[in-house]
């Protein structure tokens, strides 16, 4: 099973280095949206609950991004029924989405959170390590699997465009609760870390729940 | 056969329906704190608490569709997250009210309880584009109780979430039914949720049974119209 899925994620892998339909994308969205953010609060830089707030934001909604994208490749081209009918392990497919889904989010932060600091953060963003990286890591975990959970949910639907955001925000809250409270002190002038612990309980019961979840329910989508 | 039993549960729901209204405004004593607007209180929790636990009983109907693949429990599961939005609707109506009476405005965001419902019902709310834009009907079933299964988990953990987020200023009842609440009041409380779940099992065996008949109809018809031919 794992091997299954190390192919089919090495296959989407490939796919985006060849074709950079996501990653790119959702870099170039991020970015957009901080120059919105900055005209909308009229503000030249941002800390402590703002910054957290707008980062956060920033990172879910370029994350429906990667989630609509998720499966257009094998949609597009016919590759989903081909996939189905090889004797493939949905939890394979699972795994390997989800996995696609955190390196793409990984890859988007490498380059989301630098250009945030540069942008509009006020305080030096080096104050936040090792904090950051953590509360990031867990976060992805999170989104990948509730990602692939929603994009598998909403690949047989006419009204994917709008039920794929509409279905993953309110299921995000609780993450962005999480890892924009455990942020907020990090980005505050007097980086300390407070309440870190509770916060970083919050996502990892979060991640470990839909994890579950996204396992247990995953067998009866996609089928036929 | 979904209709059976349907007219002593109706009755039983008119009569405590009646019964909770008239302990309501006649008997539980008013709220020294908040006076008459307090009264709300019995209607706003317990719909709220049996909205909950219907989407809660939508998941669980769920994964017995999973496990069975009858659709009937499809069915029960959509009209159970059905009627759980319709109440839902009701309760951040009668939930703006409170706030706007007691705190001055119609929406306040400290107040975890509330948010964490908004938050609820706008993910339930999706359930109908996802439902109605896939054709196929078993497909329907099926990616509709998945729904309803990550849905029915996702209800305690964002309680869980906004409560760690925000001050605590809602009244908690349930957990201070025994604490505070003075025996008028709570034989009122306790009343009124006999009353709004009696209410939305009714409403809910009504909806089924009248789903089951169309469809059937649906069915009768489309044998007709192929022997016609």
């Amino acid at each position: 099973m794992i091997g299954v899925a190390l192919t089919i994620l090495r296959k989407d892998l490939l796919l985006e280095l060849r074709t950079k339909e996501s990653v790119p994308a959702m870099a170039l969205f991020t970015v957009t949206v901080y120059v919105l953010f900055h005209f909308g609060l009229d503000r030249d830089s941002l800390d402590g609950e703002l910054a957290s707030g707008v980062l956060w934001v920033t990172l879910l909604l370029a994350a429906v991004i990667g989630v609509s994208r998720l499966f257009a490749a094998e949609r597009e081209q016919g590759g989903i029924d081909a996939l189905l009918l090889a004797p493939v392990d949905r939890t394979a497919l699972f795994l390997a989405k989800a996995t696609a889904l955190f390196i793409y989010l990984m890859a988007l932060e490498l380059v989301a959170v630098p250009a945030f600091a540069l942008l509009l953060l006020g305080p030096d963003l080096s104050g936040a390590f090792p904090e950051l990286p953590v509360i990031l890591l867990l976060a992805n975990v999170g989104l990948a699997s509730v990602g692939a959970l929603v994009s598998a949910l909403a690949v047989e639907a006419r009204a994917r465009e709008l039920v794929v955001p509409l279905l993953l925000l309110p299921l995000l809250v609780p993450l962005l609760i999480g890892a924009a409270s455990a942020t907020e002190p990090l980005l505050r002038g007097d980086q300390s870390a407070e309440d870190l612990g509770r916060f970083l309980g919050l996502l990892g019961a979060y991640d470990a729940v839909f994890v579950l979840i996204a396992l247990a329910v995953f067998d009866f989508l996609l089928d036929d | 056969m979904y209709s059976k039993g349907i007219r002593p549960l109706s009755i039983a729901a008119v009569a405590t329906t009646v019964v909770a209204l008239a302990l309501v405004f006649f008997y539980a004593p008013e709220d020294a704190d908040q006076g008459f607007i307090q009264k709300i209180f019995y209607v706003h929790v317990p719909m709220a608490i049996v909205a909950l636990g219907g989407f809660v009983a939508g998941g669980i109907m769920a994964i017995k569709h999973l496990r069975t693949g009858e659709r009937s429990w499809d069915m029960r599961s959509y009209v159970a997250i059905h009627m759980s939005i319709i109440l839902g609707a009701g309760v951040l109506a009668t939930g703006a009210i409170w706030a706007k009476a007691s705190w001055g405005h119609w929406w306040v965001w400290d107040e975890p309880v509330l948010v964490s419902f908004l938050v609820v019902w706008l993910l339930y709310c999706v359930y109908y584009p996802l439902r109605y834009s896939i054709e196929d009907p078993d497909r329907q079933a099926r990616y509709s109780s998945v729904f309803a299964i990550a849905a029915g988990a996702f209800v305690p953990i964002n309680f869980l979430a906004v409560r760690l987020a925000e001050a605590y200023t809602h009244p908690r009842v349930l957990s201070q039914t025994g604490g505070n609440l003075p025996g008028e009041m709570r034989l009122t409380f306790l009343v009124s949720i006999l009353a709004v779940t009696l209410l939305f099992v009714t409403l809910w065996k009504l909806e089924l049974a009248s789903k089951h008949a169309s469809m059937q109809l649906k069915r009768l018809r489309r044998r007709l119209e192929a022997a016609a031919t």
